[in-house]
């Protein structure tokens, strides 16, 4: 199975990163472009098939390491 | 006082405190590596700054999976010192021995100056021979030292006088939340802070206004 993970800052969570790649994206006349928020996103392979314990596995994973849930929240995206 | 240095991978700043400790107690701190799973008998371990696992994913967020963090937590859970300086601050947020985060900084660029700071609490380990409200100067040395938290859990940190240094007004280098430089943990045997103390405690250096934490320290710890 392949998982996609993807971590983004918190809402109510500064993002001094978001802000500037909005000024460069302004700078490059998107002129529409308002509030950017930027994150990560992590692929991971998994072994075996059972979709409920890849679930629990991934959000365990996210919960312990991948992401830091004082500033950060997740997304699980699993495909067979 | 007997004292540990922990050593990761792409630490740079072990030998700064193992030097400043030499210095301040006459005994050579241990080194100790970060895939040892015991401590040697000390009362105060380090966590020095460097840039720790290459700060893949988030700073400090490999370290604190590292064999060695579980013995630092077994020796902060028995009430031992523990003192962690930049990325040893974020390594102890990351382990969750001390409360919130440290994100990128606010101005997006790494700043490496001296600041000024402010002792706010005295009532610890680590600040007993400074006074209340003396201001000092540490260099800092960071790209992400801007202290985050809830309002709740800044409210409770600050009520329960655990915010031991801040950034002095106007001097703030990367948008900490309420100006904050250093906290300590519920039991006030853990502190965190991002402004480095070991590098100022020898005039040769550029200033001595750390040495009082080494000395609280060894009166504390001896």
């Amino acid at each position: 199975m392949k998982a996609r993970v993807f971590v983004t800052l918190k809402t109510g969570v500064l993002d001094p990163q978001g802000k500037a790649i909005g000024h460069a994206l302004n700078g490059l006349g998107f002129d529409a472009v308002g509030e950017v928020r930027q994150g990560k996103v992590i692929d991971i392979e998994l072994a075996g098939s059972d979709e409920a314990k890849a679930r629990g596995d991934l959000k365990a994973m996210c919960e312990k390491l991948l992401a830091n849930t004082v500033i950060e929240k997740y997304e699980i995206e699993l495909k067979g | 006082m007997k004292s540990a240095v922990i050593v990761f991978p792409a630490s740079n700043c072990d030998r700064d405190a193992a030097t400043a400790l030499e210095q301040m107690t006459g005994k050579a701190a241990h080194m100790v590596w970060h895939q040892d799973s015991e401590l040697p008998d000390v009362d105060l371990v380090v966590l020095p700054g460097g840039f720790s696992y290459g700060d893949y994913l988030r700073c400090g967020a490999m370290a604190s999976q590292s064999a060695v963090m579980r013995a630092v937590r077994a020796h902060a859970d028995k009430g031992g010192a523990v003192l962690g300086i930049c990325n040893g601050f974020q390594v102890l947020t990351e382990t969750h021995l001390l409360p919130g985060a440290l994100m990128r900084n606010a101005g997006l660029k790494f700043v490496c100056r001296p600041v000024s700071l402010e002792v706010d609490e005295t009532q610890s380990a680590f600040t007993r021979k400074y006074s209340k409200g003396e201001q000092v100067s540490f260099p800092v040395a960071h790209g992400e030292g801007n202290y985050y938290a809830d309002d709740e859990t800044l409210n409770r940190i600050e009520g329960e006088g655990r915010v031991v240094f801040r950034y002095a007004a106007g001097d703030n280098p990367n948008g900490s939340a309420r100006n904050i430089a250093g906290i300590l943990n519920e039991k006030r045997n853990v502190l965190g802070l991002m402004p480095h103390p070991e590098r100022v405690v020898d005039p040769l250096l550029g200033g001595t206004d750390g040495r009082k934490m080494f000395e609280s320290l060894i009166e504390t710890l001896s």
